[in-house]
């Protein structure tokens, strides 16, 4: 929402594009049947298609709307997100734009309980959390897709039927001209947490319903505060509940505040009851100079998947799959984590690289991550809105004793960054238990300076094969057939590599190419390393 | 942990508590099960005191 007299996008900061529906005149192509069909240009959406494109694979994107989704939405992208983004080729923007950020302050009645800090040093290549307003993610995504000779988006263009074919789906779309009907060999529903193409399948989200509210509130100001989050606990501006204030560039801030059980929503979001409460928050913090209300939203904290990702030809990927409470700062990353793991399996099964089986690996690998995600926040959402009486007195006590005592308020973390694994994926190996640590089969890999760069500036754009000693890495060359789209990488026995990695001279690791290992050995033969590729990419019977 | 020891520990609570009033009884009580249970350091015991203290309300 934004304040009385400015339309849906009539930002203080950012101009809104204005895309037209495709041409009447191109009426008679715009049946032509399409290797993928993605319905949603959200960042989801946007992410998959250039994801696709990244392995040679055309898409059409659909979406109802003729501009980006109005309002700030979500702001915290995360650093593995930025990997994503990289491997797009559309990093650099973001970078330039995005406010980097490692710190966290929890406050208690005002007085200071907690601040944490998330892993960062000089051996990561990206922060652990970046600020920016989703209507530039889109604009730095749209900015790819529309260089992308491979992707064409049609605005405008509402998906109103889909159905499941034996080899394919197909769609029917209304935009501004009529009607028409698409196939497509495969779908990809990035069409947000109301989902249409899920209504029309059938399907339903479960999960629960968190208690609390919250009103999201952006303003304007010159404040003198660095990139931390605060988070305050029952501050005397709003008594027993919760507040989050995020910076953003362009001099906005993100106020975030909790709403009490009688306080009505219809109420709590008309503008002159927002501007007070958002007053009120400000001068806690002890800004007294001017702002501007620039945009506001309210939503609750759900916990909701899909039990299944995928139907049939059609696959569900970001919101459409899964609603989860915002301060796990998780909606938005995990959905392009998803548009990642889906594309770069869709293109190597149809490439003939992999079988289709891996395509089976999508919803556990993607919706064990988002059940990781519920249970992270539904302990952040029981810290920040106690659902019952006992959850209520004991977080109380845990914030008291956090005045005079740094434990308890470790109780006060909000979990952000905890990474997930492809623990129960049929593609990934079981681990080898001569390891001492480095990250096991399922985890993405860490970043290690290599050289003048990083370890990541190394890797080829399939699978890698990350070797510590030359002669394995030769052997790997030699039996490796032609078509193999593997990289394999020699990295010297003594690095910073071969110290997070765990490994002595004769260990190596088989990372996929969305960075998560799929295997790992001690002592590695290149038998071993070729058959454990053939299982990640599902060829088991392709090739002795 | 003799009978006399145990004795002024008893004293000490239920002045505490008073002192705190009814209304904070619930809050000070939550916190010394807390701030109790992280210098015991050792949770199974902890836990089996928590559902020990739950028995015959
Ligand atoms: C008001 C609001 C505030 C939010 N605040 C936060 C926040 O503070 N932090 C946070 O982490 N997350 C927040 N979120 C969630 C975050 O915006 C989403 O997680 C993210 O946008 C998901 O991206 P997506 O691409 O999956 O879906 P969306 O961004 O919803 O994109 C779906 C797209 O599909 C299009 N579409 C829908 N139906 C059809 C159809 N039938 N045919 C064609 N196109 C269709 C839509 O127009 C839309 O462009 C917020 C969401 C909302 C709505």
């Amino acid at each position: 929402m934004r304040p009385a007299g400015r339309g849906e996008t009539d930002s203080l900061y950012f101009d809104y594009p204005c895309f037209d529906a495709p041409e009447k005149a191109r009426g008679a192509t715009l049946s032509e049947p399409t290797p993928v069909a993605i319905v949603g240009a959200g960042p989801v959406g946007m992410t998959a298609a250039l994801a696709l494109a990244r392995e040679g694979i055309r898409s059409v994107l659909f979406d109802n709307k003729s501009t980006f989704n109005d309002g700030s939405r979500a702001i915290c992208v995360a650093r593995e997100s930025f990997y994503i983004l990289e491997r797009l080729g559309a990093v650099a923007p973001f970078v330039e734009k995005a406010l980097g950020w490692t710190t966290g302050r929890s406050f208690y009645r005002g007085q200071q309980i907690l601040e944490f800090n998330m892993p960062d040093g000089p051996s990561e290549k990206f922060r652990p959390m970046y600020n920016i307003q989703q209507q530039y993610i889109e604009l730095y995504l749209w900015q790819a897709v529309s260089d992308s000779d491979l992707i064409e988006t049609r605005w405008q263009s509402e998906v109103i039927g889909v159905r499941n074919t034996s080899d394919g789906a197909i769609l029917t779309i209304r935009d501004t001209n009529g009607t028409y009907t698409i196939a497509a060999d495969w779908l990809l529903a990035a069409d947000g947490a109301r989902s249409p193409v899920r209504g029309m399948l059938g399907r339903r989200l479960a999960g629960e319903n968190h208690e609390g509210r919250y009103v999201i509130a952006d303003v304007q100001m010159n404040h003198d505060y660095p990139t931390i989050r605060r988070a305050l606990f029952d501050p005397a501006c709003r008594p027993g509940g919760t507040v989050l204030i995020h910076r953003q560039p362009d001099n906005i801030w993100r106020i975030d505040y909790q709403l009490t059980e009688n306080e009505d929503a219809d109420e709590a979001t008309r503008e002159d009851v927002v501007r007070r409460n958002v007053e009120a928050v400000l001068s806690e913090i002890g800004h007294d100079g001017p702002w501007e209300l620039e945009w506001w939203s309210i939503y609750s904290a759900n916990t909701l998947a899909l039990d299944d990702y995928r139907d049939g030809r059609v696959f569900f990927i970001g919101d459409s799959a899964h609603i989860v409470p915002i301060f796990g700062v998780r909606g938005l990353n995990n959905g392009l984590a998803d548009a990642q793991n889906i594309a770069w399996k869709l293109g190597w099964v149809m490439r003939g690289k992999a079988g289709t089986d891996l395509l089976d690996s999508y919803s556990p690998e993607r919706r064990g991550a988002t059940l990781d995600v519920f249970e992270n926040a539904t302990k952040s959402a029981r810290f920040m809105t106690p659902p019952s009486h006992g959850w209520r007195v004991m977080r109380d006590a845990a914030l008291s004793l956090a005045l005079d005592h740094d434990f308890a308020g470790k109780l006060a973390n909000p979990r952000q960054m905890t990474p997930y694994t492809y623990g129960e994926s049929p593609v990934v190996c079981p681990d080898d238990p001569a390891f001492e640590n480095g990250p096991e089969p399922g985890k993405v890999i860490p970043e290690a300076r290599l050289q003048q760069g990083y370890l990541s500036d190394h890797l080829g754009p399939g699978f890698n094969v990350i070797c510590f000693g030359a002669d394995l890495a030769q052997e790997l060359e030699d039996r490796l057939a032609a078509e193999d789209d593997i990289r394999v990488l020699s990295l010297p026995a003594r690095s910073e590599a071969a110290h997070v990695f765990g490994a002595a001279r004769t260990a190596a690791y088989l990372v996929r190419p969305d960075r998560h290992v799929a295997a790992r050995w001690h002592q590695a033969r290149a038998t071993s390393v070729i058959t454990a590729y053939r299982k990640a990419t599902c060829n088991n019977g392709a090739e002795a | 942990m003799t009978p006399t020891e145990l004795e002024s520990v008893y004293e000490a609570l239920a002045t505490t508590i008073d002192q705190v009033g009814e209304s904070k009884t619930e809050l000070f009580l939550a916190k010394l099960t807390l701030l109790l249970a992280e210098r015991v350091g050792d949770t199974p015991t902890v836990l089996r005191s928590i559902r020990d203290s739950a028995r015959s309300l």
